[in-house]
């Protein structure tokens, strides 16, 4: 699109070319003239001037695309596929994080032992094992599945660890000593108190989720929202890859706020 | 009577109870060294009986294969000092340029809350979907790492650093600045000791960022650094290089790490 403007508007502008530089040169001013003014009117993180002109399309050009990829099968099913990819790795990462984090919180003295692995194991970015991964599961959704799961775990497990350790002996104490059963402590005393930081460790888990996910898509998949948006750029489509950004973009704000209005609600009782 | 009734068990439990303890954290990490070396030596008997060779090496074979086919390839170690070059100067440009806004975003009330909150909206993209775009901007060379992990590390150095200037007890700054304190000094003895630990925080926080957006970029698209070998290698279904190359980036990152917690403790020290 912006390609096509760029070409018509050097001929029509009354010069005659008499030879390749001059036309290169005459095509870069206008490159340039073109961007500036589309960057004015961007958002504000592709004004940074880094970024080559070539690559920001106008505005308008971006919201044509939108309006076309939505109508494509294309885009939802790339869509649900991510959506799918990200709640199973999600689920996956929930249940093993806070079912390991109440295992290990059973005792104090493995408390000491494990916490500092799996502390020192989060320092280790996942990303070096993404190509084990890709390895050990395949190109499609189910290394994505992994590599999320993985990622999400971490946060959601020493969250639960340190919720459930840091919980105040003297209420366990005084709870056994009322005579509440054992999942009557956890129900009415542990589970509550350790709920605040848990809460932190599942929204983090999420966040780190979903960006995993999305990544791995980008960097090596067969589908899905990353693997589109990378397509579209190695296609040089940017207007399209813009406006697959924007979405994704959108999503996260949604989420993001939708998250913590969760959150206030539940910390609220 | 009565007092020797309490000397007695207190005289008897002072030189007991740090021994008590020190044995109790003996326990503790011989029994985390066990479970390391017993996971090793597990994964070592399950590689060598029942593992795909295509796909998982034993530890022993990745030992081999870090001294015989990586550490001595020279094209590998140019890559694993290229991948440290581009995540320092990252980490460089995130740290500077995060520090600077902040200090900048955070130093009035007015800047802090009308700014702020489009940081933390920015905070919250995945930026690794912006990735296509730094490769079409910055090329398929080290410059679109350094931007890639300079975009993550920045903002949470910048986040911190907000967070850690307005956590500076105002009394304080009413102090300082009632003292004759200029701007800059109240920045240099005021602000800055007080944001310390958050600051700090962000730090090794964005060292992360760094280090993954770069692998992330590597991964991504390359023709050098340590992301193309490891991507290389899995591609050739070679794991033992690939497990060795994947365990000195972890060593790096842990070193790198270190020296962030390193240069903190020497900060808070005055705390203590």
């Amino acid at each position: 699109m912006y390609n096509t403007d760029v070409v018509t508007t050097a001929p029509t502008s009354g010069k005659v070319w008499t030879g390749n530089d001059i036309r290169d040169k005459k095509m870069d001013k206008d490159i340039l003239k073109v961007g500036q003014y589309t960057t004015v009117s961007f958002e504000p993180k592709t004004c940074t001037g880094a970024i080559a002109p070539l690559f920001v399309p106008p505005m308008d050009a971006v919201w044509r695309a939108f309006i076309v990829l939505v109508q494509t099968t294309q885009f939802w099913a790339a869509v649900s596929t991510t959506l799918m990819t990200i709640s199973q790795a999600y689920l996956i990462a929930v249940v093993l994080g806070i079912l390991i984090g109440f295992l290990v919180t059973r005792s104090n003295f493995l408390v000491q032992v494990l916490e500092p692995v799996v502390s020192g194991l989060f320092a280790i970015p996942i990303t070096l094992f993404f190509p084990l991964f890709i390895l050990l599961f395949g190109i499609g959704p189910a290394s994505k599945v992994a590599y999320g799961a993985a990622y999400g775990f971490f946060p959601i497990a020493l969250n639960t660890i340190a919720g459930l350790a840091g919980v105040n002996s003297h209420y366990l104490n005084a709870a056994r000593s009322m005579g509440l059963s054992s999942f009557g402590t956890f129900r009415h005393v542990l589970f509550p108190a350790a709920f605040p930081v848990i809460l932190t460790g599942l929204r983090i888990g999420f966040f780190i989720c979903f960006a995993s996910v999305l990544g791995g898509e980008t960097i090596s998949s067969v589908s899905g929202v990353g693997r589109n948006i990378a397509l579209a750029a190695e296609l040089m489509e940017p207007a399209r890859m813009y406006a697959w950004i924007v979405v994704v973009i959108a999503t996260a704000l949604v989420l993001n706020t939708l998250v913590s209005m969760i959150e206030n609600r539940m910390r609220g009782h | 009577m009565s007092l020797t009734q309490i000397e007695v068990p207190q005289t008897r439990a002072l030189p007991r109870q740090p021994r008590r303890q020190f044995q109790r954290s003996a326990q503790i990490v011989w029994t985390r060294r066990l479970l390391v070396f017993g996971v090793l030596a597990m994964w070592e008997v399950w590689a060598r009986l029942a593992g795909n060779s295509e796909l998982i090496a034993p530890p022993s074979s990745i030992v081999r294969a870090l001294f015989s086919d990586v550490l001595s390839d020279a094209a590998i170690r140019g890559a694993i000092m290229l991948t440290l070059f581009e995540v320092v100067c990252a980490y460089a440009l995130a740290v500077m340029v995060g520090l600077a806004l902040g200090l900048a975003i955070g130093s009035t009330s007015l800047t802090r809350r009308s700014m702020f909150p489009i940081i933390l909206l920015l905070y919250a993209i995945p930026q690794v979907i912006l990735l296509p775009l730094f490769t079409l901007g910055f090329g398929i060379g080290p410059a679109a790492k350094i931007a890639f992990g300079f975009s993550h590390g920045v903002f949470p150095v910048l986040v911190n650093v907000v967070a850690g200037m307005r956590n500076v007890n105002p009394l304080l700054l009413k102090a300082a600045r009632s003292m004759g304190a200029r701007q800059s000094d109240i920045i240099r003895n005021v602000t800055f000791p007080h944001m310390v630990a958050s600051f700090f925080t962000g730090l090794r926080l964005a060292m992360t960022m760094t280090l993954l957006g770069v692998i992330l970029a590597e991964l991504y698209v390359s023709t050098a650094g340590v992301g193309y070998f490891t991507k290389l290698f899995a591609e050739t279904f070679d794991p033992a290089p690939l497990f060795a190359l994947i365990g000195i980036l972890a060593l790096m990152a842990i070193g790198l790490n270190e020296i962030v917690r390193t240069i903190e403790r020497r900060f808070t020290r005055w705390k203590d």
